[in-house]
């Protein structure tokens, strides 16, 4: 019953987030600050993981192809495939389940602990759309990051061959745009304004109506962590289902 | 003039106000006393409106709580300044701009304007130099003070404070209970304050509640409190051989 309960307290956080708007001059500065410690604070962390681990997929996908009939290029089809689709999309948004989500769950339960929430109700402000709501909108911004997921997991791969031996540039070349199939890049987009709006929201909701005291805030951010994971995990399957499978 | 009528307030099976009928007057600075458990935090946020009673109305300068809309509801709040327990102060603002935050919200002020009134009442509460310094960086009195300049910056009608002194030292506890019965006076508002200081009892108390078990158990002013034969009062405030001894004494000048 618990569950049923929180999925519906969920969709009443999200439907109050948009109520009762804060002032454009104060809301303006808390998503520039919002997009400065969500989006702008995670690039380094996810161009490092995204360069090495295009790397490692075309080390491993270069080792798996020892059939001298099947062709190198295909190291390259096969690093852009997984990147685009798969890796940087849903990837990343494990990673940044970890990163943002948990940031935003122990930023908004150490404000419902130290009273700054119940501060905020007494002066008659939506706590919810001054807090989670500017969230909500710098994480619009999320497709930049995963674009640049993309394009850094591609230019580890192209690293890791030349390094490697694993083949030549022109044969990877020649992969990364063999059969390129625009849509990809939508499916994969469409997936990540998904992602963007779980990773805003269900960690958001934990923080939010946590209770208890700096014990209770760690716990939040695990289960803020796990649910948002699941929740990314389910989603995927989903739209891949829906946008994909013909 | 706040009017509380009859309010009950359960969560789940426990009822933990059973009927309580009070009024806080204008001016006047009232405190609601009473042990741990008692029911006194409920009671403050069923004033503040961030609870809502199961029963009973209460009405602010005649408007009951319920009647009003939402947009009523918030224009109401914004004339509500409340200092927390733990100040609540916003540990991502620096000290000026938790002062200012509340008249960023609810009014048109250029920046200087309001730059100007946070100032004003920063110096009001003894705090000239601390404009730039982080919540983290100020002492716990100092951050009582700005939780005080927070909540009179926007000139507000009713003063709440939750255990105000709680946590500080016994002369920087005077400072406190001293400056919320100045700003009081000044401004004229209705301030209401939980505490289980008996020196704020003894040097603020213009009205006292005492709740005991979610009920009303007496109320009158810091005079009454010495006189009264109600044991259940005198049992909570005279509970330290101090106390007692200050009040044989009182009682023994008086005649």
């Amino acid at each position: 019953m618990s569950y049923l309960h929180n999925i519906g307290a969920y969709f009443l956080m999200i439907a109050e987030m948009f109520r009762k708007p804060t002032k454009w001059s104060v809301m303006r500065t808390l998503i520039l600050k919002d997009i400065d410690d969500l989006i702008i604070g995670s690039l380094g962390i996810v161009a490092f993981i995204s360069f090495f681990v295009g790397g490692v997929v075309t080390i491993q996908t270069a080792l798996n192809i020892d059939n001298p009939l099947i062709p190198k290029y295909l190291i390259g089809f096969a690093t852009r495939q997984s990147i685009i689709l798969e890796f940087a999309p849903t990837f990343i948004s494990i990673i940044m389940a970890g990163k943002v989500g948990s940031f935003i769950t122990s930023s908004i339960g150490t404000m419902r602990v130290t009273e700054q929430i119940d501060a905020l109700e007494v002066m008659g402000i939506n706590a919810l759309n001054y807090l989670v709501f500017p969230k909500f909108i710098a994480l619009m911004l999320y497709p930049f990051v995963i674009s640049i997921a993309m394009f850094l997991g591609i230019l580890g791969g192209m690293a890791a061959v030349i390094f490697g031996g694993f083949g030549t540039l022109d044969d990877f070349i020649t992969g990364i745009q063999m059969d390129f199939i625009p849509f990809h890049i939508i499916y994969a987009f469409i997936k990540t304004f998904v992602f963007a709006f779980v990773l805003a929201t269900i960690p958001s909701f934990y923080g939010f109506y946590m209770k208890g005291g700096a014990l209770e805030v760690g716990k939040a951010s695990t289960t803020s962590f796990v649910w948002t994971s699941v929740a990314i995990i389910l989603l995927n399957y989903i739209l891949t289902q829906l946008l994909l499978a013909k | 003039m706040i009017e509380v009528k009859n309010i009950h307030k359960s969560f789940g099976d426990a009822h933990i106000l059973k009927g309580i009928s009070t009024t806080f007057e204008k001016g006047k600075t009232s405190l609601v006393i009473g042990q741990s458990g008692s029911g006194k935090t409920v009671f403050l946020k069923c004033l503040l409106g961030l609870f809502t009673p199961d029963e009973g109305e209460i009405l602010y300068d005649g408007k009951a709580y319920s009647s009003l809309t939402d947009d009523e509801k918030r224009n109401l709040r914004a004339k509500m300044g409340m200092v927390f327990q733990g100040s609540a102060l916003f540990d991502s603002m620096t000290i000026l701009e938790n002062v200012m935050f509340p008249l960023q919200m609810f009014t048109k002020q250029s920046k200087a304007e309001m730059e100007e009134r946070a100032d004003f009442v920063l110096k009001r509460v003894n705090l000239e130099d601390a404009h730039h310094k982080m919540p983290s960086e100020a002492s716990g009195g100092m951050q009582k003070r700005v939780a005080i300049a927070r909540a009179i910056v926007n000139k507000p009608k009713y003063l709440f404070c939750d255990e105000p002194n709680s946590g500080l030292d016994p002369k920087t506890a005077i400072v406190i209970d001293n400056l919320i019965q100045e700003i009081t006076d000044e401004y004229n508002i209705t301030t209401i304050i939980n505490s289980h200081d008996m020196n704020s009892v003894m040097e603020i108390g213009e009205k006292i509640v005492f709740l005991r078990n979610g009920l009303k158990a007496w109320e009158g002013s810091k005079e009454n409190i010495f006189k009264t034969d109600n044991e259940v009062v005198t049992d909570f405030v005279y509970s330290s051989n101090l106390f007692k001894k200050v009040r044989q004494m009182y009682l023994e000048e008086k005649g």
